[in-house]
């Protein structure tokens, strides 16, 4: 299928550059300047779109975007205000793709066909599901191929090349690679490991591989965007969310603006990577 | 819970997906899966060594203290008029609880797969010492995971693993007990994947946890059933065990699964009560879901997040339980019941001061449900209850539930 995805990488291609993949937690800090933040992304220079759908017991995440999912829950965030969410970004935005990333649960309990009838109809274009793997694809994996939706798969250092053919068998959209074995916000990736890690997923498909996990500088962004497709960032950006709140935690003036700044000077140290053409 | 036709055997799960039913499976993060299947396939391989059940069986013997009793309670059979009751003296194991059985074969296989270093989960703190003893033992390192919660009401566990070299990582997260501290071990694993084995203390988990701590466990009702033959020259009539994850009651139930004539009671911490909200009784007050590596029956709201069970038991107060545990709950072939704080804290005292064996909280729980059930019973009705561990750790909490009444 070709979708907001698969042509947004197309014409990064044809400029010569990788994206930036954004993720900020829908909801985070409360449900509508979670929303202004997600309007604000594309024109601070983000070009794929990660949200978060908060979770009790994110698994993977480390304690940034564990904060950021608490806050969001604290505040109300539910999967139907999520879908509002996006519902309410594509009425300004058409063309940037976005992609929910979470865990299972909550969709699970949403209902599965329902969800991803909504998601679908919201203007979702891909889902992030962090706990579930190849061998669960019955789940939601191959529901959401046939309605329509991209599934991106999350690709490890411990996905050795016999693994890979599995993990990517099912996957759309793109390859997320997750640098380091960890949790999200962790160590900074070696941008050398990283480049040979892109180059043997590569050896395996088409796609195009963003890289994530520990990336929190325009500096680490530039040097990522030289061996990948995508670069994303996620834990700095939700602690710029945190670090504009007021002392009883909620959203300020600054909140929308440290966040487009921060998106701003990530987007400078992606375009300023020399691409191999 | 919808009651389906029952399969020939209750013994034969879980598939090679790891499925028990609709419950199981392998919800994990790629950085995981495969370790999942390194660990698969090793403990598929320890199982058909004869080496490895010869080692085991001789720790078990030697180091653990096994066989455990099957004692029968005189007193409180006396005290309830009714079924003949026996308590499988998993509290008599070195450690104190039944959690050892299942550290002994994960340790021994942690060695095997050559992991340096261990890490688990614990609630009540019996896991963590189990594990800290097993990794003394076996020279390997060990950090615990504890809920900063229970790391304030089990003290004495905390010191204990201290003292035998682990370090205990106080979890600050959420409501600070062990669905936090498991969240935190699975960060730890996904960061320390190449050198670090996750020795998870309950049937719960991905594939193939629930099925490998569920053999590990089976000791305990295989042990029974050849006692009761001595004692009775039969089988028991019901058994009886308290659920949090589930693992002391599948190790007891598991080998008679298929006896159908045996009734089967699993009791979960009903907490402040099950219409307070304040509990640990997923099958009570749960619904299918997903988490921690497994779909099962949990506590959780119309969102899908999950809430905080509640339980005076440290080792109870999980918001889940073991996906086979979910899957014989459907099929009806466990029938669970469920005990408030109150109902165990009464047992508490009734079982110390009638038999002189201190229970712990968590096995208190079954205890509390024997009033029920023993006095309907003919008085040559055996009834085995699983005392999994011993309750010295709970003196501190006790004291204060109970005031100046203890």
């Amino acid at each position: 299928m070709t979708g907001r995805i698969d042509r947004r990488f197309a014409e990064l291609k044809r400029e010569g550059r990788a994206a930036l993949v954004t993720f900020t937690m829908a909801g985070d800090p409360d449900p509508q300047t979670a929303i202004a933040i997600l309007k604000a992304l594309p024109k601070a220079g983000a070009d794929v779109i990660e949200l978060g759908m908060p979770f009790t017991d994110p698994m993977a995440d480390g304690p940034a975007i564990q904060a950021a999912g608490l806050r969001a829950l604290n505040a109300g965030q539910t999967l139907k205000k999520t879908l509002d969410a996006v519902r309410a970004f594509r009425k300004v935005d058409a063309e940037t793709p976005l992609v929910l990333m979470g865990y299972y649960n909550p969709i699970y309990i949403y209902g599965v066909p329902r969800f991803l009838k909504n998601a679908k109809a919201a203007g979702v274009d891909g889902l992030i599901v962090v706990d579930l793997p190849p061998e669960e694809d019955e789940e939601l994996c191959l529901p959401a191929l046939k309605a329509g939706v991209n599934f991106v798969r999350l690709a490890t250092p411990t996905t050795d090349d016999k693994r890979l053919p599995a993990v990517l068998a099912n996957t759309s959209g793109f390859v997320y690679y997750v640098s380091i074995t960890g949790i999200t916000g962790a160590a900074a990736p070696d941008a050398g490991k990283v480049k040979a890690a892109v180059a043997r997923i590569k050896r395996h498909t088409k796609l195009p591989v963003a890289v994530g996990f520990g990336v929190r500088s325009a500096a680490q962004a530039r040097a990522i965007a030289e061996g990948a497709e995508g670069v994303v960032v996620g834990s700095a950006l939700v602690g710029a969310v945190k670090d504009s709140l007021d002392k009883k935690g909620k959203a300020t003036g600054k909140t929308v603006k440290a966040v487009a700044k921060l998106v701003a000077e990530l987007a400078g140290g992606v375009r300023s990577a020399k691409r191999p053409s | 819970m919808t009651v389906r036709q029952q399969p020939n055997s209750f013994r034969t799960g879980p598939d090679e997906r790891g499925h028990f039913g609709i419950y199981g499976g392998r919800f994990v993060a790629e950085t995981l899966m495969p370790l999942i299947l390194d660990l698969e396939k090793a403990y598929a391989e320890a199982k058909a060594d004869p080496a490895f059940k010869r080692e085991m069986d001789a720790h078990l013997k030697n180091y653990v203290g096994r066989p455990s009793p099957l004692y029968l309670a005189e007193r409180l059979t006396a005290h309830f008029r009714g079924a003949k009751i026996y308590f499988k003296r998993e509290d008599l194991n070195h450690t104190g609880a039944h959690k050892v059985n299942n550290v002994l074969g994960q340790i021994m296989l942690a060695k095997r797969m050559g992991k340096p270093r261990v890490i688990a989960e614990t609630g009540a703190g019996m896991h963590g010492v189990a594990t800290a003893t097993m990794c003394a033992k076996f020279g390997l390192e060990c950090v615990v995971f504890m809920g900063a919660t229970d790391v304030g009401r089990q003290q004495p566990n905390v010191l204990r693993m201290r003292a035998l070299g682990a370090e205990v990582r106080p979890v600050e997260s959420g409501a600070k007990t062990l669905k936090d501290a498991m969240n935190e071990a699975l960060r730890d694993w996904v960061t320390n994947v190449s050198n670090t084995f996750y020795c998870i203390g309950t049937v719960a988990g991905p594939h193939p946890y629930p099925m490998m701590v569920r053999d590990f466990q089976c000791v305990i009702g295989d042990e029974t059933r050849v006692q009761m033959q001595e004692a009775e020259g039969r089988l028991p009539d019901s058994l009886l065990a308290c659920i949090g994850g589930g693992s002391n009651a599948m190790g007891l139930f598991h080998p008679f699964l298929d006896e159908r004539q045996i009734e089967i009671y699993g009791v979960e911490a009903a907490g402040h009560g099950l219409k307070s909200g304040q509990h640990a009784a997923s099958v009570a007050g749960g619904r299918p879901g997903v988490l921690h590596g497994n779909r099962t029956y949990l506590l959780m709201d119309a969102d899908g997040q999950i809430q905080e069970a509640h339980s005076i038991s440290a080792g109870l107060d999980y918001p889940g339980i073991g996906p086979e545990h979910a899957w014989l709950a459907d099929v009806g072939r466990i029938k669970f019941l469920s005990a408030t704080d109150k109902e165990a804290l009464a047992a508490f005292q009734l079982c110390s001061r009638l038999e002189g064996i201190i229970p712990a909280l968590e096995s208190c729980h079954a205890l509390a449900r024997l009033g029920d059930i023993a006095p309907k019973k003919p008085k040559d009705h055996l009834i085995v209850v699983n005392l999994s561990g011993r309750g010295d750790k709970d003196l501190d909490s006790v004291a204060h539930h109970l005031g100046g009444k203890l």
